[in-house]
């Protein structure tokens, strides 16, 4: 776990540097900060289980394995990106690890996990799905629409908000009437649990309990981790909303020097085993940033591939039986 | 060879494919014990249960996310919208998230969904009787398809519910009661293809172009042009307005020289504005006059009868245009 800490956070750190480079575009949103929560979450469950996350969704990637050179790839928006640079940052997907992918329209996930938990429960699959968001997509409809379905149906689905106590540059005072959002679940009789997303045990304890309860067919959870993302909302945020010092507060609590301590602390490992690590993972980021820059552009003369699954093309030759011919229609024409 | 209801038609291809693919499932409001508000599920959650058959909250964009995921996890959903002016708290769920996975996944899945929904009329006022197709048909990643016969209500069901793409299937209040012949036999289980069009009424002189009800009224046009006016009129029913079979329109603009658009949806901006923009480049050429349209005003739909009849396109709009033309 100590391992996929770091790793997310060079990823991301590797990121940012390219971003100031224009090696990447449009928005990037880094997790940095939160880290314990994607990591802590998703080793208390199974590989099988399902994942949905909202755009800042690097971590989540990286820790379900997704090999990093192609999560790289994906933000260099490279034909040997995650997805061949069609999505980039905010939709990173790997459906052979059954990471779902990120969504960028906040909260439109929400009822799409509540479905997929649907769907496992119609199969009789016994696997449970993770649909992760921030405190500011309780403030949307459609959360409140997916809640009430997963409860409605008792649907095998863990809703994690991750409350880092801004909706992009709204404070949690300015954006929602309660403070802790479990409360917002509580209205459909969902049994919660908050936990503190600085600390990665925290988190995996609570994700344990989550998944043991949906996978016995009580229906839904949810989990609040209280976190706080240290970088703005995207590269292109100020961050003129918050003081300095209070995000100095919060770095004390950094979870990756703090669970690499528990981890020296309790004989886990020594702090030598640590330093090799984060160096480990650092080769392997310069490896990712090389193979991204390596990595051909995608062919715009393929921009059109993957809109449809199945693509009907009424002016191939070949086309549609039925149309030409004049038949005649025995609808009656009283409209 | 029995005459069959629009309504029937659909719900005899939602039954058909329940009974074929244990995958397939619906969900809307008031699918259940009400049988739809325009009773097209009506017996089937007796048929297959509640499990098969969900009645949802009122939660539109909801129930299509839910479909989605579904879709995502194996099933395939046939969501039912109650009508398309609801379909608007949708339209997010639609566009960025069922037409977008397969694309912006890079293809690793699809979205195996049917979104049925309604389009019409009948002094429902401002908000309940409007027509969005073209929104709908302007997005890559959809297939929108607008059936006007029982026949090709259930073929291009059939083929909207077996296609592994986001289909959405627009059906018209009004067509409800009106009848025609399905296919018997093997025959029954036949596809209309998604993307072909059809040349319902073959003619000489000009062509008129229309789907859903406006079909009707355009056949209607079509005798009574050919009775008081002697001109002849080939009618072609799109059938699928995205993607749209191009080529069987403009080889009966080849032979007619005329070409007339005829739908129920605003002037401005709607889909026949789309249409008529792709078919002046194609048929310019062959085109004797400008292309012609029937269309609604830019004005919300009124309440009042007789304000609301000043504003529906009808057979002897269609008329009038072409007679304009000749």
């Amino acid at each position: 776990m100590y391992r996929q800490l770091v790793l997310i956070r060079r990823f991301e750190e590797h990121a940012a540097e390219a971003y100031a480079q224009a090696k990447i575009g449009g928005f990037l949103h880094l997790y940095i900060g939160e880290e314990a929560v994607a990591v802590g979450a998703i080793n208390a469950v199974r590989e099988t289980d399902h994942l949905l996350t909202h755009y800042r969704d690097h971590g989540y990637a990286l820790v379900r394995g997704c090999d990093p050179k192609a999560c790289m790839a994906e933000l260099f928006g490279r034909e040997d990106g995650l997805c061949h640079g069609r999505g980039g940052s905010m939709h990173l997907a790997e459906a052979a690890r059954h990471f779902w992918g990120g969504y960028a329209i906040v909260g439109s996930h929400i009822p799409i996990g509540a479905g997929m938990a649907y769907a496992m429960q119609y199969q009789e699959r016994d696997e449970v799905v993770l649909d992760f968001f921030g405190d500011g997509a309780t403030g949307n409809g459609i959360f409140h629409e997916g809640l009430s379905m997963a409860a409605l149906w008792n649907l095998p689905v863990i809703f994690i908000c991750e409350n880092n106590l801004y909706g992009m540059g709204a404070t949690l005072a300015e954006e929602s009437p309660v403070s802790e959002m479990r409360i917002k679940a509580e209205g459909y009789t969902m049994p919660s649990i908050q936990c503190d997303g600085m600390d990665v045990l925290s988190v995996y304890e609570a994700l344990g309990k989550a998944a043991e309860h949906c996978r016995s067919g009580k229906g839904p959870y949810f989990v609040e981790a209280m976190t706080y993302r240290f970088r703005g909302h995207s590269m292109a945020d100020p961050e003129l909303y918050r003081d300095k010092s209070e995000v100095q507060r919060w770095r004390v609590r950094d979870p990756i020097p703090s669970f690499g301590d528990w981890c020296v602390e309790h004989g886990v490992c020594s702090s030598q085993e640590l330093a090799q690590i984060n160096e480990e993972v650092e080769g392997e980021m310069l490896e990712a940033v090389a193979f991204a820059e390596q990595s051909p552009w995608p062919d715009p003369a393929e921009v059109g591939r993957w809109i449809y699954a199945k693509p009907i093309d009424p002016e191939s030759p070949a086309r549609s039986e039925g149309a030409g011919a004049a038949v005649p229609l025995t609808s009656d024409a009283g409209v | 060879m029995s005459l069959v209801s629009y309504r029937d038609a659909v719900r005899s291809a939602l039954r058909d494919e329940m009974l074929r693919d244990q995958r397939v499932i619906l969900m809307g409001e008031d699918i259940t014990g009400y049988g739809g508000s325009y009773a097209v599920t009506k017996g089937l959650v007796e048929e297959f249960g509640p499990k098969r058959v969900m009645e949802t909250p009122i939660a539109e964009a909801g129930i299509v996310g839910f479909a989605v995921g579904a879709a995502m996890g194996g099933l395939i959903p046939v969501a039912e919208l109650m009508t398309v002016n609801f379909a608007l708290l949708a339209l997010d769920q639609i566009v960025n998230s069922a037409a977008k996975c397969h694309y912006m996944f890079g293809g690793q899945w699809s979205v195996p969904l049917v979104v049925r929904t309604v389009s019409g009329f009948g002094q429902l006022g401002p908000t309940h009787s409007q027509t969005f197709e073209g929104w709908f048909a302007s997005v890559p990643g959809l297939k929108v398809v607008m059936p006007a016969t029982p026949a090709d209500a259930r073929g291009l069901l059939l083929a909207a519910i077996r296609d592994p793409d986001p289909v959405i299937f627009i059906e018209h209040s009004l067509l409800y009661s009106t009848k025609g012949e399905l296919p018997e036999g093997e025959a029954a289980d036949e596809e209309v293809p998604i993307g072909s069009a059809k040349v319902v009424r073959a003619g000489t002189d000009v062509t008129l172009v229309a789907y859903s009800r406006m079909l009707l009224q355009a056949l209607q046009a079509a005798e009574e042009l050919e009775r008081s006016d002697g001109v002849s009129c080939e009618v072609v029913d799109l059938r699928t307005l995205r993607p749209v079979d191009y080529p069987t329109v403009v080889e009966s603009v080849r032979r007619t020289h005329q070409l007339v658009l005829c739908g129920e949806d605003w002037r401005t901006g709607g889909f026949g504005a789309s249409l008529l923009s792709e078919l002046s480049d194609r048929c310019f050429d062959d085109l004797d006059a400008p292309i012609q349209r029937v269309a609604s005003p830019d004005v919300p739909m009124a309440y009042s009868r007789q304000l609301e009849r000043s504003l529906i396109p009808t057979s002897d709009e269609v008329v009038e245009v072409v007679r304009r033309l000749n």
